[in-house]
């Protein structure tokens, strides 16, 4: 690549032709992001190949373990000829659809609540130990509590993602709130905010960052909750699909199924991070981190 | 010092603080003086610069003419009325970066009209005349993270002087800032005052800031904060901050000020030493 060393870079300080220094450092920085893709793949194929061989030569049992094979195979039979509920694609949108339900109704109550607790200090000094109690339950058992109230259908599978996204969300958004500047504060009330614009033009905006790493981890609860949700008692959706295969001894089918949720909640995940990306375009570079 | 309040109307003071104590309740339940039997007023069109020891409760002097802090005992008073809450006469340059960071410069500037209510479009354009006065218009788009310190100075003075403050309560602004930039900054301030009528209130730990830009000097004593003296500053203006250091009349004065200032830092250090955390005596 000697080509490079006259090769006209355009930076800051305008055009420049690469120095040997420069283009050893672009050089390297080239082969690190090479060798650490490679390295990336290496290990993908090194753990498969290692379950696939091990299973292949007896080492582990396939039928309690599963093989990635297995597993592939699963997956195809699954989009091509549909599961014993219904096709693949029906099982997805039914899950897919409480857990954004769960999420969105989840997360929106917990920034409002969130917000509400933060600005008043009164109401959160009075709330403040429910709030704790509610929280240090293991809420997937409220699953069960749902299930007898709200039935098999896709209500009582919300409702269990709603409770598992509230509180996390809710956590953050109260302590987005209560890290906001005083002096930013200060300074929009002396510059002329009502209550309401301080709220809404300076609480909120300073908020939205802890708001969003909340959300990262709560669209992962909220698949929890309607999985374990469908787990515990369900006519539809990937969690049946687990406990299908958790009752016939399928192995293969558990993983498949874990394999499809991965996909869902990476999916939903590179969603969140582009939202999150336009919404804290001010932030310093530095800040943000770079796609990984 | 305990002088009856002046009649409300035209003639009155621009800010007159009289007998004022301040006590603040402390997480423990206890109270902590931050000032007492504090007395001081302002002219109309008047620079006065407050210089105290660290901690003496300067700020506090500045939060008392907002309405963002109320005297625990004592009176005080803005063009001749008492303070209720948050004067709209009002602008204030905070010492920390105050600045919205998720609003780009020109959002920044014309927020404070917005928020009193003024159409964005006649808001921004009040704004991008004040960018110019500064010197930012090139950068209106940027945000605040993308300025050195000087330009978010810059900015914040903007922000404040565009609601166009009767009374400007300026608390350390250019303390952050290194010392060329410190100089350029104090030029602007005197240069953009001038072309308004605001009477200001300047706090400062820096007696030599204090002494170049102010008509009258008040040394505050060590914690609880009172007045111990006041100085008239008798140098010509126009002021150049680069130049007037050097002059013999200024060391002279900053020199007197500082006899009276000494005695009082070192009380301030001794506190500091003592009661690291800041708490009550």
């Amino acid at each position: 690549m000697t080509a490079q060393a006259a090769a006209a870079i355009t930076t800051g300080d305008g055009e420049f032709s690469l120095g040997k220094l420069e283009e050893r450092d672009l050089r390297a920085q080239q082969r690190r992001s090479g060798i650490v893709n490679a390295l990336r793949i290496a290990i993908f194929v090194a753990v498969i190949g290692t379950w696939e061989g091990a299973a292949a030569t007896g080492w582990i049992d396939p039928f309690f373990f599963g093989r990635p094979s297995g597993v592939a195979h699963q997956i195809w039979e699954w989009v091509a000829e549909g599961t014993a509920q219904g096709s693949l694609w029906a099982q997805m949108a039914v899950t897919l659809e409480e857990t954004v339900l769960g999420f969105l109704i989840g997360s929106v109550a917990g920034v409002v609540c969130g917000i509400a607790l933060g600005r008043n200090r009164f109401l959160a000094d009075v709330f403040s130990i429910y709030i704790k109690v509610a929280n240090s339950i293991p809420r997937v058992v409220l699953g069960s509590i749902f299930i007898i109230s709200l039935g098999l259908g896709m209500a009582s599978k919300v409702a269990l993602a709603v409770v598992m996204v509230f509180f996390v969300v809710f956590a953050n958004a109260f302590q987005g709130v209560r890290e906001a500047d005083r002096a930013m504060i200060a300074n929009a009330q002396i510059l002329g905010a009502s209550p309401w614009q301080v709220t809404t033009s300076v609480v909120i905006p300073s908020a939205t960052s802890w708001i969003l790493a909340s959300l990262h981890v709560s669209f992962g609860f909220a698949l929890v909750g309607a999985v374990v949700g469908e787990f515990l008692g369900a006519k539809r959706g990937i969690g049946l699909l687990i406990s299908t295969a958790q009752g016939a001894f399928n192995a293969n089918g558990v993983f498949a199924a874990m394999v499809i949720l991965a996909v869902m909640a990476l999916g939903a995940e590179f969603i969140i991070t582009s939202i999150e990306d336009r919404l804290v375009r001010w932030k310093p570079a530095a800040l943000n981190e770079p796609g990984a | 010092m305990n002088a009856a309040p002046a009649p409300a109307g035209a003639a009155a003071p621009a800010i007159e603080i009289i007998g004022v104590t301040r006590r603040f309740l402390t997480p423990e339940g206890t109270f902590n003086t931050a000032m007492r039997d504090f007395s001081m007023t302002v002219k109309r069109g008047e620079f006065v610069c407050v210089v105290g020891p660290t901690g003496c409760g300067k700020s506090t002097t500045l939060n008392l003419v907002t309405g963002l802090v109320t005297p625990s005992a004592g009176q005080v008073r803005v063009m001749g009325e008492p303070v209720t809450g948050i004067d709209r006469r009002v602008g204030f340059v905070f010492q920390s970066d105050a600045l919205f960071p998720w609003r780009n410069v020109l959002d920044n500037v014309a927020a404070g009209p917005i928020y009193r209510g003024v159409a964005a479009t006649h808001a921004e354009a009040k704004a991008r005349a004040w960018l110019a006065r500064v010197g930012l218009s090139d950068y209106e788009t940027l945000y605040p993270h993308q300025l050195s310190g000087g330009m978010r100075k810059r900015v914040a003075l903007a922000q404040t002087f565009i609601n166009e403050p009767e009374i400007l309560l300026l608390d350390e602004p250019f303390s952050a800032l290194d010392v060329q930039t410190r100089t350029v900054m104090q030029d602007e301030l005197l240069w953009l005052w001038s072309g308004t009528q605001a009477s200001v209130v300047f706090v400062t730990h820096d007696l030599e800031e204090a002494v170049a830009l102010a008509d009258r000097v008040v040394v505050l004593t060590a914690s609880p904060a009172t007045v111990k003296t006041v100085h008239a500053i008798d140098l010509p203006r126009p002021r150049v901050m680069s130049e007037i250091r050097y002059e013999a009349r200024f060391v002279e004065i900053a020199r007197r000020i500082w006899d009276d200032l000494r005695a009082e830092v070192a009380i301030g250090q001794r506190h500091a030493i003592a009661v690291p955390s800041g708490a009550a005596p």
